[in-house]
């Protein structure tokens, strides 16, 4: 295989791990979305809904858990790491390369190469998401799916009113996650660059 | 506790009372109400008008089944009678229907009646003669129907919004009120008590006492019940809504002039949309939180709390800034895409 402007950016465990994960929120979404909503449609109705949610529910805790170990057994754990040095400025960088920059044939402000997998931007959201939002999601999801273990209440509020708040929060920020997760994706080499190197694990640099 | 009784007896009309009055309960107001020096002499128009009446010498309280003259066989395990054909005393086990929860009937609704007010005075004569049981009972409205003083019940209306569920189209005019109501137990929790738990828990028992026994659910519908674990699987947090909503809630149709629609609807017309309860107008507002009692919480602020941020509503919708942060955020984010690509395919 060509090596010379390819990298093997996305090792197998890693590309399932993605693939599942990438379809049990999405079905989390469709069916929290359904639910929440209360359609109650003929593609899911609401037991459907309720029942998938669920199985999808602890499919994702499942990956999350190889994504965890993964991150912490192989290398691709330093990918996430948070660096304090310049922290806001190559934010500001990368953000103002989406907004202007990418416009005005500048070049790309954080080449892509075996030490670096993720831009600023890229790497803080992801950081957010996998070890914040689904974090948060799965603990208060879990707590949702055992009621009885939620304390009955806090500062005057139900225990449940306020899991079930967070959980649909952080459920629609990832949602929001996943709508600029996609989109931005298609800003590569070719719209359909980055979707391919997802699949096949490589990389065009 | 035979004030109770008493004071119970002082709300009703002189000719439902007079009778009521035990030799017992009647030497308890007069000693309560006259000291016992007390010159007799001024309660002779009384007495007379007591007197006159047919009133009921044998009705004996609730309170002391041992020595009352139905509950002493009625409140127990078994009865003993002779056997005229045989000469000999027979010892038996009561039928376990017919025994009573003598603390239930004291603390409820009819606790006033005595058991031959409804059941034939005949029963008097032990052992019964067995055509008694075949005699038909007095039904609901023959004492509430038609009476002022029951007028805010609305038993009529009730009767007609009956008429129409699913319990009087399977089993008729079998399907008695006392199927739910029993006449012997019954209290109006749900008129009374402030605790929501305490109404949900009466009102589901009186639901499970059928739904779930196998032997009287199949005496009315002629087949075995189905779990209602199983049925109810798709109810997210069963367990959590069993406690807290009532199962009239989804399977009655709300009729805003009665406090409990008594159209039971057949399971397909259920609700089973999560937004009628978990939605800013919830149904529970005009099901189980339209009890005066439980509104009066709200003055407390627990109910208000529960009820003006929506709590009911599913997720982030459960709160209404959230909900319109969620849309504003969401239509920032869909903007900010197009505008995006727009520039991509423009400015290549």
């Amino acid at each position: 295989m060509e090596t010379t402007d390819k990298i093997y950016f996305y090792p197998l465990w890693l590309r399932i791990w993605h693939g599942f994960n990438a379809l049990g929120i999405l079905i989390l979404i469709l069916t929290g979305i359904s639910m929440q909503s209360s359609m109650d449609t003929p593609i899911i109705g609401f037991n459907l809904a309720v029942n998938l949610h669920n199985i999808a529910g602890i499919a994702v805790i499942l990956c999350y858990i190889l994504f965890f170990t993964g991150n912490l057994i192989t290398g691709n754990g330093k990918f996430y790491r948070i660096k304090k040095k310049g922290f806001f400025r190559n934010l500001i960088k990368q953000g103002s390369y989406y907004a202007w920059g990418m416009f005005h044939g500048e070049n790309y402000p954080f080449p892509l190469s075996e030490k670096r997998k993720f831009n600023p931007l890229q790497k803080y959201s992801y950081v957010l998401v996998m070890y914040l939002a689904v974090p948060v999601v799965i603990v208060t999801g879990i707590a949702l799916l055992f009621p009885e273990l939620i304390i009955d209440k806090a500062w005057g509020i139900s225990g449940v009113f306020m899991t079930a708040i967070l959980h649909a929060a952080m459920g629609f920020f990832i949602s929001i996650f996943l709508i600029i997760h996609l989109y931005i994706a298609s800003v590569g080499k070719s719209p359909l660059e980055n979707y391919k190197s997802i699949i096949t694990g490589w990389h065009h640099i | 506790m035979l004030n109770l009784r008493v004071a119970a007896v002082n709300h009703l009309p002189l000719f439902v009372t007079i009778p009521l009055l035990t030799s017992r309960s009647f030497n308890c107001i007069v000693n309560s109400v006259y000291p016992l020096k007390m010159n007799y002499k001024s309660l002779l128009p009384l007495i007379l008008l007591l007197s006159c009446t047919l009133w009921n010498a044998d009705a004996q309280s609730y309170q002391d089944p041992q020595h009352h003259s139905c509950l002493k066989c009625h409140s127990n395990q078994s009865y003993s009678f002779k056997n005229e054909i045989t000469g000999k005393m027979v010892k038996r086990l009561m039928n376990p229907y017919y025994i009573l929860d003598t603390i239930a009937i004291s603390a409820a609704v009819h606790k006033q009646f005595d058991c031959t007010d409804c059941h034939s005075g005949e029963y008097k004569a032990y052992p019964h003669k067995s055509e008694l049981k075949l005699q038909p009972l007095s039904s609901c409205l023959d004492c509430h129907g038609g009476d002022a003083s029951y007028a805010k019940y609305k038993f009529e209306e009730i009767e007609r919004e009956f008429k129409k569920s699913v319990h009087y189209k399977v089993y008729g005019e079998n399907f008695t009120c006392s199927k739910c109501h029993s006449q012997h137990t019954y209290v109006a929790t749900a008129r009374t008590s402030s605790n929501v738990l305490d109404i949900v828990d009466y009102n589901n028992k009186m639901c499970l006492s059928c739904h779930n026994d196998m032997k009287k659910y199949k005496l009315v519908s002629g087949h075995d019940n189905p779990k209602l674990i199983v049925i109810h699987d798709w109810l997210p947090n069963q367990e959590l809504h069993f406690r807290h909503v009532r199962c009239i809630e989804c399977h009655t149709e709300v009729k805003d002039s009665l406090m409990v629609s008594h159209n039971i609807l057949s399971k397909d017309r259920a609700v089973k949309k999560c937004a009628e309860c978990h939605s800013a107008n919830s149904k529970l507002k005009a099901s189980l939180y339209k009890y005066q009692n439980l509104q009066k919480r709200s003055e407390n602020g627990t109910i208000s709390s529960i009820l003006t941020n929506s709590s009911y509503t599913i997720g982030t919708h459960q709160s209404p800034i959230l909900k319109l942060v969620s849309i504003l955020i969401f239509l920032a984010l869909l903007s900010g895409i197009i505008i995006h690509s727009l520039f991509r395919i423009f400015k290549k």
